[in-house]
């Protein structure tokens, strides 16, 4: 019963905010309701029973993707009056789409049934005696290994993309120039003399 | 474990990806809107996953959302790279304005 108002509340604040984030005029609010909607969206994987993906969306969504948005969106003096041209010439074929979809995906839901087959045809099920976090650790570093691995290199290759694609240089900075400091030799800079006894050596005899 | 019945979580995840369609059509003048529909998008695909796997009791659903976060971060990570320099060169977000690749 709590299970059920939890879930309604939660995924009515869920729902309320996707809309903020599509229409709201502030881009700074849309990314502000784009992080209560993923808030809202980890309570509903909490009730579904997976606690380690609530709290790796609510870690590593609200955490670094929202503020990245964030980050952006504050960063790119946009000219905010012109930002919602264009809303009532794309409303209604936006409208349209979207209510095509809904009636197709509502007829989907409407007419559907679980195979009778399905709960065998079950890879790994889920363990009844340890947690929702030990069961996906003990999945993914053994029969997912390979996939898990492969996620990490595509999160490195995006993260050395979006470094190259930003990374710009600057004309004024005083930077080494490493090869140029390798290939310094001793004799092109540095010259030996021998000095006579009381007279020194003069600058302008300095042979350079 | 679970509580809920599937065919809520499918109608709420269904009206998300709706939400998330609505605003890609709706938000032509900025690409930063529509980033975020497609993680509205995402996200709909993902609370599928956990609500199937949750009801079948099979963990496949939740190891398969864990790369569906994955790929979502690289893209929305890469997408706005892709922004912040097109603003640099263009001075506007606005989608209307790419067509530089046009013939």
């Amino acid at each position: 019963m709590i299970a059920n108002l939890a879930f309604y509340l939660f995924s009515f604040i869920l729902l309320a905010s996707a809309v903020m984030v599509v229409t709201s005029r502030n881009p700074v609010h849309a990314v502000l309701f784009l992080i209560l909607a993923f808030i809202n969206a980890a309570v509903l994987f909490l009730l579904a029973g997976a606690e380690f993906l609530a709290f790796i969306l609510a870690i590593v969504y609200v955490g670094a993707v929202a503020v990245l948005f964030l980050f952006v969106v504050m960063m790119l003096d946009v000219d905010f009056t012109a930002w919602r041209e264009g809303f009532q010439r794309y409303a209604p074929i936006g409208a349209l789409v979207a209510l095509v979809l809904f009636v197709e995906l509502a007829v989907v839901v409407a007419g559907w049934t679980i195979a009778p087959g399905a709960s065998a045809a079950r890879m790994f099920p889920t363990p009844d005696n340890v947690t929702d976090t030990v069961a996906l650790g003990s999945l993914i570093y053994t029969s997912y290994l390979p996939l898990f691995q492969l996620s990490g290199i595509i999160l490195l290759v995006a993260m050395i993309g979006a470094i190259v694609l930003t990374h710009r240089e600057r004309k004024r900075a005083k930077t080494q120039n490493l090869a140029m400091q390798h290939a310094r030799r001793p004799e092109d800079t540095l010259v030996m003399v021998s000095a006579k006894l009381n007279e020194g050596i003069l600058p302008e005899k300095e042979t350079l | 474990m679970i509580l809920i019945p599937l065919s809520h979580y499918l109608v709420v995840a269904g009206l998300l990806l709706v939400i998330g369609i609505f605003g890609i059509f709706m938000n032509r003048k900025n690409i930063i809107v529509i980033l975020m529909s497609i993680e509205l998008i995402l996200l709909a695909a993902n609370l599928n996953f956990v609500a199937f796997s949750g009801a079948l009791h099979d963990m496949v659903g939740q190891v398969f959302t864990m790369f569906v976060l994955t790929v979502a971060a690289a893209e929305s990570a890469i997408g706005l790279a892709i922004l912040v320099i097109y603003f640099r060169n263009r001075g506007s977000i606005e989608v209307e304005d790419v067509t530089l690749m046009k013939g």
